[in-house]
């Protein structure tokens, strides 16, 4: 069979392509969020900012798990 | 200048290819190699940034506070200001009152990340140390042990990781999904994404800007029609070091604030 087109390197790259859909959303959304309850309630900026950092920190580890996977497996 | 030699690469000499900057960047030749206690030590170019940028730092505040005035000149108004950012703008509005302890650590933390990241867009440096992850790892391990003890010097042993593993208030069967759960992003991925996070954004943003500056110098000199888009690439070289300014301060200021709401959460009492 003749190769058509070819491409080397590292399938972790594609992980961490696809790792990063989710978390991307997933951030969106918490800032999507946060803003949506600032200007409804601009009081309550500095209540929810720790949870907007807490959410964005724990939706972004995902990304963050996946960015290493290409450095594991090589 | 070609840009082999700013650059690190790994591509044979006589490729004519374009060759672009990989991971090696962050492992330059050692300017100077020591053993210590058994440890292979290694001081590179992105040792001597990290030294400069360090004292630059440090010097600054000493110079701004050591004449105090009740009018504050430029640079003590300029130093002021920033400690104010950390301080009233993180400290006492994630922690509260009680967290202007923490203060002096957290601008500490603050301004060694900035001035570190910044030099990923300092000309002649441009390369940010904090992109070698053992430098997030140390301050991601600090951050670390510090809410931990924070949380058990607050609340005690057994009250602080019931707290945290067992959340009052749940179904009894659920904590079978819930302590693993807790445990793990508590315990394991808050240092973990911390020190990554950091590393990662400082990492990628120079291979950014590294494979930009070297397409365009590769897109210039190549001498074909290529040449057409070497300014396109020059320009995508000065709107990502913006961005990547930009990107700079944020992790700074990321890190800081994720390192207060962590200790704020440990230094809460049953909820």
């Amino acid at each position: 069979m003749s190769v058509l087109a070819e491409l080397t390197g590292n399938i972790g790259t594609v992980a961490y392509g696809l790792a990063a859909i989710g978390p991307g959303i997933g951030v969106g959304i918490v800032f999507a969020a946060y803003i949506q309850a600032t200007a409804r309630q601009p009081e309550s900026a500095a209540l929810t900012r720790t949870y907007l950092f807490l959410g964005f920190a724990l939706s972004e580890a995902l990304a963050i798990l996946g960015f290493v996977v290409p450095f594991i497996i090589t | 200048m070609s840009a082999s030699v700013v650059l690190a690469s790994e591509c044979p000499p006589d490729d004519p290819g374009f060759c672009a900057p990989s991971v090696l960047e962050f492992f330059p030749k050692p300017l100077a190699t020591f053993d210590l206690f058994g440890v292979h030590f290694a001081i590179t170019r992105i040792t001597i940034i990290l030294w400069i940028a360090t004292g630059l730092m440090v010097w600054f505040f000493i110079a701004a506070t050591r004449n105090m005035r009740l009018v504050p000149d430029k640079r003590q108004y300029f130093a002021e200001s920033g400690y104010s950012l950390i301080r009233d703008g993180v400290a006492r509005e994630v922690i509260g009152t009680e967290g202007l302890r923490f203060a002096p650590y957290l601008a500490s933390l603050f301004f060694f990340i900035l001035i570190n990241n910044i030099m990923g867009i300092i000309p002649f440096a441009q390369i940010p140390p904090t992109g070698r992850f053992a430098f997030p790892v140390v301050l991601a391990a600090i951050t670390y042990v510090l809410f931990n003890w924070v949380g058990i010097r607050q609340q005690g042993v057994g009250p602080y990781f019931k707290n945290n593993l067992f959340p009052a208030g749940v179904p009894k069967p659920l904590y079978l999904l819930i302590t693993p759960i807790e445990f793990f992003s508590t315990f394991v991925f808050r240092p973990f994404t911390l020190a990554v996070r950091l590393f990662a954004n400082m990492l990628a943003g120079h291979l950014l800007l590294a494979i930009f500056a070297a397409g365009t110098v590769y897109l210039f000199t190549v001498g074909n029609f290529s040449v057409i888009f070497g300014p396109i690439s020059f320009a995508m070289t000065v709107i990502m070091t913006f961005f990547e300014l930009l990107v700079q301060v944020l992790q700074a200021y990321v890190f800081v604030v994720l390192t207060s709401t962590y200790i704020a959460g440990a230094m809460e009492e049953a909820h």
